[in-house]
């Protein structure tokens, strides 16, 4: 009789309704006046009891205004969501718990007791987070070690990337295809020379200064470039009815999927130059460059691949049947088809090499997550390790998350358009 | 007649052509190269070979498995270095696994916040570097634990400081007759098993296969404690006083922090993969298919165990091996944290001692390629298994 009285149903609603809610709000409360005013109003409680309290009245409360169709919109709304069960309303009182508990001192860290004012390590002296140190470095970690005086040379490099590619967007498409020819084959010099130098009046940067976030973007920006038509091309080899060029395909697509990026990176920085001729010295960052466009277009080619396998055959008979060669086929008929077929997987390959970059700081060359190992083993800025990675995580999680995000609407488009 | 046979050997010969040519070009590289390497090596006064594998390695390792120090060889320093990955591979793997599945199932909730909760938990930490969570952790979230003296304690038993975490160190006495019946226990488990099959295809009798399996899977070891004379004690880490400011545990194992480091990094960075693989997997499943398993009377746990999974395995497990592999591959990275793997042992130290590119690079790549063929020569034959056979 008791159990039955206890149970909330609709026609009880006035009573179980607001007493229910009263606990709610009472645990919620609680926990608020705990973390931001740090009083315990129910201090008077056992200790280990006191700390499960808000949660204990909390899960009483959801269970109290668990009433199935009360016919109010924002409590069926609220029990559905969050409060179904026994067992849904205590992990849902336990994850609003932590978020209030954990944001206060994530703030405080963050923003806070955090200094942004200063020049020097000793002007931290809050509890939180010490921004100056990023603010100082900020400069080195976005140029690396490239002179200060020709860093409008990486601006305007990256400024015109940005300006043509937004151009080529706008353009009508019949001058579109001389943007993009223009992008892919005569832009790269451009930018080469432009952050080099060593002629037209521009002073010659090493590669081994460049570095920082510029570095990221830049090995990215080549190794996309590059290791896509190389993909295309070993994907092609792979499917190829030539005994000859299918082993080779599949026997270098293997091996770089085998491995490690970082042993491919040792290769190229220890390993390789031993396989050239003595005298003969190629830069570390192109062989780096190279290794890391190999090892991703290995990666793209086993994508393009599951594009080509998922084209009917219809399609190659077809074009085999009005007289197509092999390259003629595969160029106007099935790579179109194929490659939209497998543009997520392209993007996501893409990423997982946005996200590969940092590991050339083993072979030496500092690009973010590396300057920030040298920023914060600077004798002046020790103990700083947490500000810098948090920044630099920051700084790559945009990047990722804005290319991921991208690649799902384009995928979502792509998809109600077939 | 003719013309077709022209034109077949014809359609021959252009097909042979390319061939050549790549292969021709191939093996010119090849040879190019090595003939290069060859002088360079010439000029160096070193030459091609193992050799040095069993030279005196004369360095340390801080971590081993097995026993190293200076006097061992250089093959012994990659076993080190190869069991060191293993080890921090079977550890992520194992996290990464419980943390993924949790993760996977709570983003399919029905409770709004559980599956915003663990939706944010893969945004992040799938699109964070790893090599930078890796070094989150190494330099800045266990760089804050306490020293030695004011070690976090859990209850007296283990202790986590800042140089590291220390547990108990298990004392077995005669652990190979422990080991043998725990062999027995599986063996007569996966009969076990295999009888009840039987029984319940050919009789339809259904035993209480998992009690009965559970109790011999503890019965067994038990009695080998009470009857063969395995027994089981426990070191607990003891803090001592070096010198004045300087202190450290005792007697127990210490778990170094470059382990914890990894082992957290690559399985929270892992778990997002297998979590979207999860969620795949037991969205995979058609919902006509609980249904109609509902609709013959089964009841929820049984939809589960009997339909849904199995369809739902064949889904994920596939992609899953892969993100082992690559879990195994990215444990590579702890040559950045100076966490004594494969990579930092072999291809770092012992290549700057001997100076041997070659060798110690190409015996590197070939044990990560040989793992990796392996591990998807064992893939292919299990898809063969699970696919679906239709008649």
């Amino acid at each position: 009789m008791i159990l039955t009285n206890l149970k909330p149903t609709k026609d009880k609603i006035n009573t179980f309704l607001p007493l229910g809610s009263i606990f709610v709000i009472f645990a919620f409360l609680d926990v608020l006046i705990n973390t931001f005013l740090n009083l315990n109003i129910t201090g008077f409680l056992p200790q280990t009891l006191s700390y499960f309290f808000p949660l204990l009245i909390g899960y009483i409360g959801l269970y109290l205004i668990r009433i199935e169709f009360s016919g109010i919109g924002f409590l069926d709304k609220l029990n559905k969501n969050i409060n179904s069960s026994n067992f849904n309303a205590f992990l849902s009182l336990l994850i609003l718990f932590i978020i209030i508990k954990a944001i206060s001192p994530l703030m405080n860290w963050l923003i806070l007791e955090a200094n942004f004012a200063g020049s020097s390590k000793d002007d931290c002296t809050g509890n939180g987070a010490c921004w100056v140190f990023i603010k100082v470095w900020f400069n080195r970690l976005m140029y690396g070690l490239y002179p200060d005086v020709e860093q409008w040379r990486v601006n305007s490099a990256f400024i015109l990337l940005f300006v043509l590619v937004g151009v080529a967007f706008f353009v009508p498409p019949k001058i579109k295809k001389y943007f993009i020819i223009f992008l892919l084959f005569i832009y790269p010099f451009i930018g080469i020379k432009l952050l080099s130098g060593g002629s037209f009046g521009l002073v010659y940067v090493e590669t081994a200064a460049w570095g920082g976030l510029s570095l990221t973007f830049i090995i990215s920006a080549f190794a996309i470039l590059f290791c896509f038509p190389i993909g295309v091309f070993l994907a092609l080899g792979r499917r190829s009815s030539l005994p000859a060029i299918r082993y080779i395909s599949i026997g270098f697509i293997e091996l770089w999927r085998g491995v490690p990026l970082i042993t491919v990176l040792f290769m190229a920085a220890v390993m390789f130059p031993m396989f050239l001729p003595d005298g003969t010295f190629i830069d570390k960052l192109i062989r780096v460059l190279i290794a890391i466009t190999l090892f991703e277009a290995a990666y793209m080619a086993e994508v393009v691949r599951g594009g080509l396998q998922a084209l009917p055959k219809g399609q190659y008979e077809a074009a085999k049947s009005l007289g197509m060669g092999y390259w003629r086929m595969n160029v106007l008929i099935i790579l179109p088809q194929a490659l939209k077929l497998v543009i997520p997987g392209i993007a996501n390959t893409l990423l997982a090499l946005v996200k590969d970059t940092p590991l050339i700081f083993v072979v030496g060359l500092m690009e973010l997550a590396g300057m920030i190992g040298l920023a914060k083993t600077n004798p002046n800025w020790l103990g700083m390790a947490m500000e810098g990675y948090v920044f630099a995580g920051l700084v790559f999680w945009v990047i990722c998350y804005a290319m991921s995000r991208y690649s799902q609407n384009l995928e979502k488009k792509l998809s109600t358009e077939r | 007649m003719n013309l077709k046979k022209l034109n077949i050997e014809n359609k021959k010969i252009r097909d042979l052509i390319p061939q050549a040519l790549t292969v021709l070009a191939l093996l010119s590289i090849i040879f190019y190269f090595a003939t290069n390497a060859q002088i360079n090596m010439g000029n160096r006064g070193i030459s091609f070979g193992f050799g040095f594998l069993s030279q005196e390695a004369s360095f340390d390792i801080a971590f081993s498995l097995i026993e190293f120090d200076g006097s061992y060889s250089y093959g012994r320093a990659f076993l080190v270095g190869l069991l060191n990955t293993i080890l921090v591979s079977i550890i992520g793997i194992f996290l990464a696994t419980i943390l993924g599945v949790i993760v996977g199932v709570a983003r399919l909730s029905n409770n709004y916040l559980i599956a915003k909760t663990a939706e944010w938990y893969v945004e992040i930490f799938r699109n964070i570097p790893l090599i930078l969570q890796i070094f989150f952790w190494y330099f800045a979230a266990l760089r804050a634990l306490p020293s030695p003296e004011n070690a976090i304690n859990f209850y007296d038993v283990s202790f986590l400081t800042i140089k590291g975490w220390y547990i108990p160190k298990f004392v077995w006495i005669n652990f190979d007759i422990f080991c043998y019946s725990l062999l027995f226990a599986f063996i007569s488990v996966y009969f076990l098993n295999r009888y009840a099959k039987k029984q319940r295809e050919e009789l339809g009798k259904i035993l209480p296969t998992f009690t009965l399996s559970l109790g011999i899977l503890i019965l067994i070891p038990l009695l080998s404690f009470l009857l063969l004379g395995v027994s089981l004690s426990f070191n607990y880490p003891e803090l001592k006083q070096l010198s004045e400011t300087s202190y450290t545990y005792e007697k127990g194992v210490s778990i170094i922090p470059e382990l914890i480091a990894l082992a957290l990094a690559l399985s929270m960075y892992t778990a997002t993969f297998i979590a979207e693989n999860v969620r795949a997997g037991v969205m995979g499943v058609g919902k006509g298919q609980k249904e109609a398993a509902a609709s013959i009377g089964l009841n929820k746990n049984q939809i589960l165990k009997l339909v849904v999974m199995p369809q739902a395995l064949r889904i994920i497990i596939p992609p899953t091996t892969n993100q082992y592999l690559n879990l195994t591959k990215n444990s590579s990275l702890a040559a950045a944290i100076a966490y004594p793997d494969m990579v930092l042992v072999f291809a770092k130290t012992a290549l700057m001692q001997t100076g041997r590119a070659i060798e110690i690079i190409s015996i590197t790549m070939l044990t990560y390629l040989s793992l990796s063929i392996s591990i998807s020569i064992f893939m292919n034959w299990y898809n063969k298994k699970m696919a679906i056979k239709e008649k």
